[in-house]
C-alpha cells in the first residue's frame, strides 16, 4: 500500500490504530495477566478487598515474604505430580505427529497422483469423516477397548488420535502435493523407477514445507483435544489438559486453584513458542483451504 | 508415456492402506457400533425370589441375582434390544412430553418454556444459540482485524498476527479456564464489572443470561483470529486497479470497501461461515471450563456427561451422538455441495 492514493484520512487511521490496540489488549491481556497471576497467592489472584492486590501482591508477600512466589508451580509439578502429565503428553505428542504424518503422507501422494474418480470419493468421505465431533466417535470406542483390556494406556489414545487426525491432514497434504508437478515423478517413472522410489527420491526431498505445517496442526489437535484422552486414559496416564480439568474438580475446594493456574500457564508456554517460531506455516496453513476455494 | 503418468490401482492400493485402515477401525466402525448401542439399552437387573425360613415362619424375599444379572451381560454386552425407545425417551428426544406440553400451553411462549425443561431441547436451544451468534460476530471482528492490521506499518504486522493468533491458538478448555477466571467476582474483570454497573454482588455465573453471554464473547474470541487470517491474506489479493479506478470515479473509502473488497472477499466468508458453523455445533470444552453446565449445556456435554458418570450410560450416550451426527450432517451439505461444484467445475 504504497501509493498515495491509498493513504487513510488521519480519523480513520486513529480509528484504525484504536481499534487495533483494544483488539491486541483483548488478545493477549488474558495470558500476561494470568501468567503475572500465576506467581502470586490464591488471595492476591481473587482479591475480594482491592483488585491492585493481584499486581502488587500485597497478601503474597504477607504471607511468604516476597512479591513473587512458586508455590503454585511447586503445588502442581511437585505435590500433584503434573511432571508426569507432561510427560505423557509429549510422548503421545510425538508419536500422534510422526505416524500421522507418515501414513497421512503416503495416502495424501497417492490421492494427488491418481487421476481416478475414486479419488474424489475418499476425499469427500475424509471431509465428512472430519466433521465428526470425536465426542460422538468415544461411546464406539469404550466397549471393545474395555473388552480387549485396551482402555486406559497411551497407545490406545495415540491411535485414536492419528485416525481421527487422518482427515484433515489427507486433505492438506492432498492440496500441498498437487503443487508439486507431476513431471517430477513422471520423469522418474520413465526413467524405471517405481512408484515408491519415484516419492522416496524425487518426492520426499521436496515435501517439508508442507508436512512441517501439516505437522504443526497435528500436533495442536493432539495438545489441544480434551474429549478423548479425558475418556480413554486412566487417572495415571493423563495428559495435561485432562489433568487440568481434574483439578478443578478437586483442588477448587481445597482452595488450591493455584495449582490449576500455574499448570494452565505451563501447559500454555509450549504454544507460545509455538507461535513465535511457526508463525509463517500456521498463517500459511491456515488459509490453504480458503485460498483454494 | 502418457499411462506412466496414471497411478495403478493396485500402487494407490498400497499407498492408502495404512490411513484408510486407521480411519476404518476408529471412525467408521465406531460411528457404525454408536449407531447399534443406540438401539439397545442395559438389561434390567435379575431378581430371585428367595425363601428364607426363620423361627417364624417362611417368607419370600425378592433379591437381584448377581451372577444371573452378570451372565446376561457377559452374553449380550449391548443390552437388549430396544428400537427407537432410547430416542423417544425424555433424556431425548421427549416425544410424549413435548405432545403434553403443546397440549397444556396456551401461548407459544409457554410452551418453549415447557420444552426447554427436557434435557435435549435445553441443550439444543444453547447449541444453536451459540452457533449462529457466535458465528455472524466472529466473521465481523476478524474482518475488521484484517482491516486495521493490513493498514499497519509492516514491521508492526508480524506482532499484531502474533498476538491475534494467541486466542485461537491456546488449547480451548484452558483458554476458557483464563478468561473464567478472570470474570469471577473476584476476578479483575468481575470487580471491574461490578464497579461499572456498582452493583457488588453482580456474578456472571449466577445469571443464565450472562453465562450465556460469557460463553458467546469466549467463543468469538477464540475463532476471531480464523476469520481474521482467511480474511488477511484475501485482502493481500485485491485487485489494486479496480480500488484506484473506483477511486478515480470519486468513490469515498467507506464506498472502495463496500463494493470492492468486501465481494472480493465474498467467497471466503461463505468458507470461514461453513466451517464455523460446523465447529460450533460441537461446543463442549466452553462448558466444563466456564463451569456453566447449570444454565447452559450442548449436545457434546450431554454425551460426555452420559459418559463419565460411575456408571457409563453408554446407550443414552450413543443415541446422544447420533443426534448430534445427524445436527452435524445438515450442516455440513452446503460444503459437500460446494465441494462437488468445484470438483465438477475443475474437471
Amino acid at each position: 500500500m504504497s501509493s498515495k492514493a491509498f493513504k487513510q484520512p488521519a480519523s480513520l487511521r486513529a480509528l484504525s490504530i484504536g481499534f487495533m490496540a483494544f483488539w491486541l489488549l483483548l488478545a493477549a491481556f488474558p495470558f500476561l495477566w494470568t501468567l503475572w497471576g500465576s506467581f502470586k497467592v490464591e488471595l492476591d489472584f481473587f482479591s475480594k478487598a482491592d483488585w491492585t492486590d493481584a499486581l502488587t501482591g500485597a497478601r503474597t508477600v504477607a504471607e511468604k515474604g516476597t512479591a513473587f512466589t512458586g508455590a503454585g508451580y511447586e503445588g502442581a509439578w511437585v505435590q500433584e505430580e503434573f511432571w508426569r502429565s507432561v510427560i505423557n503428553t509429549s510422548i503421545v505428542c510425538f508419536c500422534v505427529v510422526v505416524t500421522s504424518l507418515t501414513i497421512g503422507t503416503l495416502g495424501g501422494y497417492a490421492l494427488s497422483r491418481s487421476t481416478y474418480r475414486y479419488t474424489f470419493w475418499l476425499l469427500i468421505i475424509a471431509l465428512i469423516f472430519r466433521a465428526m465431533p470425536p465426542i460422538t466417535l468415544v461411546s464406539g470406542y469404550l466397549l471393545p477397548f474395555f473388552a480387549w483390556n485396551l482402555w486406559g494406556v497411551l497407545p490406545t489414545t495415540i491411535i485414536v488420535l492419528v485416525a481421527i487426525n487422518q482427515p484433515f491432514t489427507l486433505w492438506m497434504l492432498h492440496s500441498f502435493f498437487q503443487k508439486i508437478p507431476k513431471e517430477l515423478d513422471e520423469s522418474a517413472k520413465v526413467d524405471g523407477c517405481s512408484q515408491f522410489q519415484a516419492f522416496r527420491h524425487v518426492i520426499i526431498p521436496v515435501m517439508w514445507p508442507g508436512v512441517v505445517t501439516t505437522g504443526l496442526f497435528s500436533f495442536l489437535l493432539a495438545y489441544n483435544d480434551f474429549a478423548v484422552t479425558s475418556m480413554l486414559l486412566s487417572k495415571d496416564n493423563q495428559t495435561m489438559v485432562p489433568k487440568i480439568a481434574s483439578f478443578l474438580g478437586t483442588t477448587q475446594t481445597e482452595g488450591n486453584v493455584m495449582f490449576a493456574v500455574a499448570s494452565v500457564v505451563s501447559a500454555t508456554a509450549p504454544l507460545f513458542v509455538l507461535v513465535m517460531v511457526f508463525q509463517r506455516q500456521i498463517v500459511s496453513g491456515l488459509t490453504a483451504g480458503a485460498v483454494k476455494g | 508415456m502418457q499411462r506412466s503418468g496414471l497411478m495403478q490401482h493396485k500402487t494407490f492400493f498400497w499407498f492408502f492402506f495404512p490411513t484408510a485402515t486407521a480411519m476404518l477401525l476408529f471412525i467408521a466402525l465406531p460411528i457404525l457400533s454408536v449407531v447399534t448401542q443406540s438401539l439397545f439399552t442395559p438389561h434390567d437387573q435379575v431378581f430371585k425370589i428367595v425363601e428364607s425360613c426363620g423361627p417364624f415362619g417362611c417368607k419370600q424375599i425378592t433379591s437381584i441375582d448377581t451372577e444371573a444379572t452378570d451372565a446376561l451381560k457377559q452374553a449380550r454386552p449391548l443390552g437388549q434390544w430396544s428400537g427407537l425407545d432410547v430416542y423417544l425417551d425424555r433424556g431425548h428426544l421427549a416425544v410424549s412430553e413435548v405432545a403434553a406440553a403443546w397440549g397444556a400451553s396456551d401461548s407459544m411462549g409457554q410452551f418453549f418454556k415447557a420444552i426447554g425443561n427436557l434435557p435435549f431441547y435445553r441443550a439444543m436451544s444453547f447449541t444453536l444459540t451459540y452457533t449462529f451468534v457466535v458465528t455472524p460476530l466472529l466473521i465481523a471482528l476478524g474482518f475488521m482485524i484484517a482491516l486495521s492490521v493490513n493498514s499497519l506499518h509492516r514491521h508492526l504486522k508480524g506482532l499484531a498476527i502474533f498476538f491475534s493468533l494467541l486466542p485461537m491458538i491456546v488449547t480451548p478448555l484452558i483458554g476458557s479456564l483464563i478468561l473464567f477466571w478472570m470474570v469471577d467476582s473476584r476476578g479483575v474483570l468481575g470487580t471491574g464489572l461490578q464497579w461499572l454497573f456498582s452493583d457488588p454482588d453482580l456474578s456472571l455465573k449466577a445469571s443464565t443470561s450472562l453465562t450465556w453471554v460469557m460463553l458467546i464473547v469466549y467463543g468469538v474470541w477464540h475463532s476471531a483470529p480464523f476469520a481474521f487470517v482467511v480474511f488477511y491474506a484475501g485482502l493481500q489479493t485485491v485487485p489494486k486497479e479496480t480500488l484506484e479506478s473506483a477511486m478515480i470515479d470519486g468513490a469515498t473509502r467507506w464506498q472502495q470497501t463496500r463494493y470492492v473488497v468486501i465481494p472480493h472477499l465474498m467467497p471466503l466468508v461463505t468458507f470461514v461461515a461453513l466451517i464455523q458453523l460446523m465447529d460450533h455445533f460441537r461446543v463442549f470444552e466452553p462448558i466444563v471450563g466456564f463451569n456453566a453446565e447449570a444454565h447452559a449445556t450442548s449436545l457434546s456435554w450431554i454425551i460426555f456427561n452420559d459418559l463419565g458418570g460411575e456408571t457409563r450410560l453408554l446407550s443414552s450416550a450413543s443415541t446422544t451422538s447420533v443426534l448430534t451426527i445427524i445436527g452435524v450432517s445438515i450442516l455440513l451439505s452446503p460444503v459437500l455441495v460446494r465441494t462437488w461444484r468445484d470438483f465438477n467445475a475443475k474437471g
